[in-house]
């Protein structure tokens, strides 16, 4: 049987785009057939501007290379313009008389230069900014001609205008607004732009109404005279005074448009068999010119043409960077404000920084940076997600290194980074590879970067870093998805707030369930989203979902660590960091028998054995066991250690039984999972030697009671915890850090620690369930003792005939 | 020239899950069982640093290393792009229930 037939009007980047995304989730579903004006292959239109400005080579910015159509079936017919759409037979007809059949039509015409209507428009010299013809014709203008003229003094008109000034020319801006890029930039910041653009050696017309093109004795453009009479000379002039739709064709064959083709959130037409996307479209009334929302459309039309019918585009939030090397400015949101709007501003002229943020309602809803843009994708991030700033608004204008975020202070400027320095230190990638990565396979996002250059995979404290990198190098088109629509995995287009809602609102309870239910589009998931479904399915349903073995990362399977040459450590539990002879001999008796090689006292007060063999650890385990310990969880998103210091039992300063408080604590967690790992301490006085400042949950002993701190972390990004509130007693320490742990164990996503959950919640929000709500804390805390009664060591369990199997290879003779 | 070897039952080795077979020389390999009921066997070494196969989570028919997250290709001991290399594969077979390995 015959595929259906998808043929795509324009090879562009939304185009192409969609069908990339159509491939990623149903490959081989169509025959793909794509037509495209221009006579090259799918290239990044964005970089157009450095190539003008001779930073890039037109080679570097081709997307889909000739092959990539070949190898994925795709027949690409270029330089063919088509001519019209005949609906009734479902075929398009292109300029040659050729015709194609489709099932599925796809237009994504993208958009034209306006040409002002003004004589001497059509003269040769005179051009739109749009495609590799375009910037061939200026590229060879510089080389012949002296004097240039942009006209547009926006995002291109600007772009060019560098270009053609690094290419030697003469060139002048006309612009009609009071100050440059009136539509992404306030006054201020604009004057700024202005004057380091003229420190480059640009010139500007400002409210200046060009009037007519003038032709020259060769028949070219010479000069351009302006409403009043001024005339300069102009032997190129570029238009760049905004683009149109290209909606033509579309409309010609009866297709409903309104300033764009008309689209629904589907990102389908009024014909139900045509999709559009891109700068062609008109979606609720808007027809976005930059990249970001476009790729944003492709997601949705892929995933409505392959036929799974999940996802709608509700619209963008959009952000603008100029890509003129040496000048860095950002722009994003509603940047200009209004009645309802407050402003932050900081403004230090000689230092030529300029920075301002929109608030409504204590949200970011817009923000211009000048000079120093280095938090541009963070403050674009806290647009998107809607988060509430108050509590970090004293600090929100000095970036995100001052609100506590990091982990590589000082080095945050990516642009300002030297190519050769290192931005992931754990698989040692360089800016510079980053960057080659990004440009040469044309990556977009976070998880493109990570994929291909491993940079920020591993413990994920550099992807601030590689996120602002991203910005740097392709501008605009960067575009953070907001957190919690944010897809788990490749496996799903579903958000881990969307996946943990829906299993508590449907009432889901095994992981088949829900990848059918949700449209996985993988049988059984992959080791991203099988882990946090097994999480959230037995954190949600403690006592009534099975906790599934494959579905957890090894060292929950096998209750020990794996290390780098395949074996094993093990710690054991000693409650609260105490010991006693009987478990050190133990512990020493068992590292002989096994011959274990490395023993080593770790950060959370306990003791390592490193370096046993998967088959002995069921013995190993024995041993402990009957020596009393059980398993110390070092291994697991779960509970991992209560430390603390010797407190009121032995310390001349102690206010607090500190010991006996960790124990408690510790006792009341055992065999807690948690979306990450927890760790805890308990100081018994403010001195805090057990370094409670940065725990999940730290306590810390004061005469009249306890302080209780929060959502604190020691490891990739040091982060201080937060205080809480202070209680009394023994008790209400148990029923405090209970309730806040099951709140967090409910509500957090997996991966996600106490310090990310809070950043994203917000302080604010959890006193008010932990420390406003009595009745709340109670039953939050009376859940989590629920969900962990009858808790069983695991490693007294591994030695159940089903369990035991994994521990045993199976011996061949060969 | 294939030498099949009974290894185990299929019931021995969990759904999506795996078990090593050790050999004399030549190092361990690794059986794996999808959620299909298909088996695999390779050479339990990532072709990145050399992690035990045998210890990933098993999707589809790929398995992914405990170590740094390789994703290696069940049926064709390949990496899945964008990484590169390859596992060396062994002919495998269920019959009756049991699993027999070519070594």
């Amino acid at each position: 049987m015959s595929k259906p037939r998808l043929v795509l009007i324009g090879n562009g980047m939304a185009g192409v785009r969609t069908v990339e995304e159509l491939l990623k989730i149903k490959p081989d579903h169509y025959d793909i057939t794509i037509f495209g004006a221009e006579p090259h292959p799918n290239y990044n239109r964005i970089l157009l501007s450095p190539v003008l400005a001779g930073e890039m080579t037109i080679s570097e910015i081709v997307l889909n290379e000739l092959d990539w159509y070949k190898e994925n079936g795709i027949t690409l017919h270029t330089g063919k313009q088509i001519a019209r759409i005949d609906r009734a037979a479902r075929k398009v007809i292109a300029e040659d008389g050729s015709e194609e059949h489709y099932d599925r039509l796809l237009i994504a015409t993208g958009s034209t230069p306006f040409m002002l209507p003004i004589p001497g428009n059509d003269l040769p010299g005179v051009i739109g900014y749009r495609d590799i013809k375009d910037t061939d014709e200026m590229i060879d203008a510089a080389t012949r001609h002296k004097h240039a003229v942009v006209i547009g003094g926006g995002l291109l008109g600007l772009e060019a205008a560098n270009g053609l000034k690094l290419r030697g020319m003469d060139v002048t801006v006309v612009h009609l607004g009071p100050w440059l890029l009136e539509r992404q930039l306030d006054e201020i910041a604009g004057k700024m732009l202005q004057k380091s653009l003229e420190d480059k050696g640009l010139k500007f017309l400002l409210e200046t109404q060009t009037e007519a093109l003038i032709q020259g004795e060769s028949g070219r453009v010479a000069a351009i005279r302006f409403k009043g009479g001024m005339q300069i000379p102009a032997d190129l002039v570029v238009m760049a005074a905004g683009i149109r739709p290209n909606y033509a064709l579309a409309e010609k064959s009866g297709i409903y448009c309104n300033r764009g083709i008309v689209v629904n959130d589907t990102m389908q037409t009024y014909d139900p068999k045509i999709y559009a996307v891109g700068e062609c479209v008109s979606h609720r009334g808007i027809a976005y010119g930059l990249v970001a929302p476009l790729f944003e459309q492709a997601k949705v039309a892929a995933n409505h043409l392959a036929g799974y019918g999940i996802g709608r585009y509700t619209g963008s939030v959009t952000s603008t960077k100029l890509k003129v090397t040496g000048i860095d400015l950002f722009s994003a949101g509603d940047y200009m404000g209004g009645k309802d709007t407050e402003e932050i501003v900081l403004n230090d002229p000689h230092g030529g920084v300029y920075k301002k943020l929109v608030i409504r309602d204590n949200k970011l809803v817009g923000g211009v940076m000048y000079g120093d843009t280095a938090d541009g994708p963070w403050y674009f991030q806290l647009l998107k997600d809607g988060r509430d700033i108050h509590d970090i608004r004293d600090s929100l204008i000095f970036g995100q290194s001052l609100v506590g975020d990091v982990g590589h202070a000082g080095n945050s400027k990516a642009a300002d980074m030297a190519d050769s320095a290192e931005v992931c230190g754990c698989n040692g990638v360089t800016k510079g590879a980053i960057v080659q990565a990004i440009k040469a396979k044309g990556l977009f996002t976070l998880d493109e970067v990570k994929k291909h250059t491993k940079a920020a995979s591993s413990c994920g404290s550099c992807a601030g870093l590689v996120e602002q990198i991203l910005a740097s190098t392709i501008g605009g088109a960067y575009t953070p998805a907001a957190l919690d629509t944010k897809p788990m995995c490749g496996c799903t287009e579903h958000s881990h707030a969307k996946v943990r809602q829906l299993i508590r609102d449907e009432h889901l309870t095994t992981k088949e369930t829900i990848f059918a239910e949700l449209g996985w589009t993988t049988p059984n998931g992959c080791d991203k989203c099988r882990p946090a479904i097994n999480y959230y399915l037995i954190s949600t349903f403690p006592n009534e979902a099975k906790d599934d073995p494959q579905s957890r990362f090894i060292n929950e399977r096998a209750h020990a660590n794996i290390q780098n040459d395949g074996t094993y450590s093990v710690v054991p539990r000693m409650w609260g960091g105490l010991t006693n002879p009987k478990e050190l001999r133990a512990i020493a008796d068992a590292a002989e028998k096994y011959q274990v090689p490395t023993v080593k006292v770790t950060g959370g007060q306990r003791i390592d054995l490193l370096g046993v063999k998967k088959e002995d650890l069921p013995a190993i385990w024995a041993d402990l066991n009957a020596a009393g310990m059980v398993s110390g969880h070092a291994y697991g998103k779960s509970i991992r250690t209560v430390k603390t210091c010797v407190g009121a039992e032995h310390c001349r300063f102690g206010t607090q039984l500190a010991m006996d408080m960790g124990v408690k604590l510790e006792k009341m967690l055992f065999d807690m999972y948690s979306p990450h790992k927890v760790k805890l301490a308990v100081s018994g006085c403010p001195r805090n030697c057990a370094e409670a400042g940065i725990k999940d949950v730290g306590v810390i002993g004061v005469d009249s009671g306890y302080e209780l701190y929060v959502g604190g972390n020691g490891g990739i990004k040091t982060e201080v915890a937060q205080f809480l509130c202070k209680v009394k007693s023994d008790e209400e320490v148990m029923e405090y850090s209970g309730a806040f742990l099951q709140l967090y164990r409910e509500e957090g996503w997996y991966l996600e620690r106490t310090c990310h959950w809070l950043e994203r919640v917000g302080l604010d929000y959890v006193k008010g369930k932990i420390v406003a709500d009595d009745e709340g804390r109670k039953v939050l805390h009376a859940r989590l003792l629920d969900s962990l009664k009858g808790a069983k060591d695991p490693w007294a369990a591994s030695r159940e005939p089903a369990a035991i199997k994994q521990f045993i290879p199976i011996a061949v003779d060969a | 020239m294939s030498n099949w070897k009974l290894i185990c039952k299929l019931d021995d080795i969990p759904q999506l899950g795996s078990r090593i077979v050790r050999r004399a020389s030549g190092g361990d390999i690794a059986i794996f069982r999808n959620s299909a009921d298909e088996v695999f066997a390779l050479h339990d070494k990532c072709p990145h640093k050399g992690g035990p196969l045998s210890q990933g989570i098993v999707h589809g028919r790929r398995v992914t290393c405990p170590l740094h997250g390789w994703n290696i290709g069940l049926d064709d001991g390949q990496a899945v792009a964008p990484d590169v290399g390859s596992c060396g594969r062994f002919a495998v077979k269920i019959e009756g229930g049991e699993v027999f390995l070519a070594v």
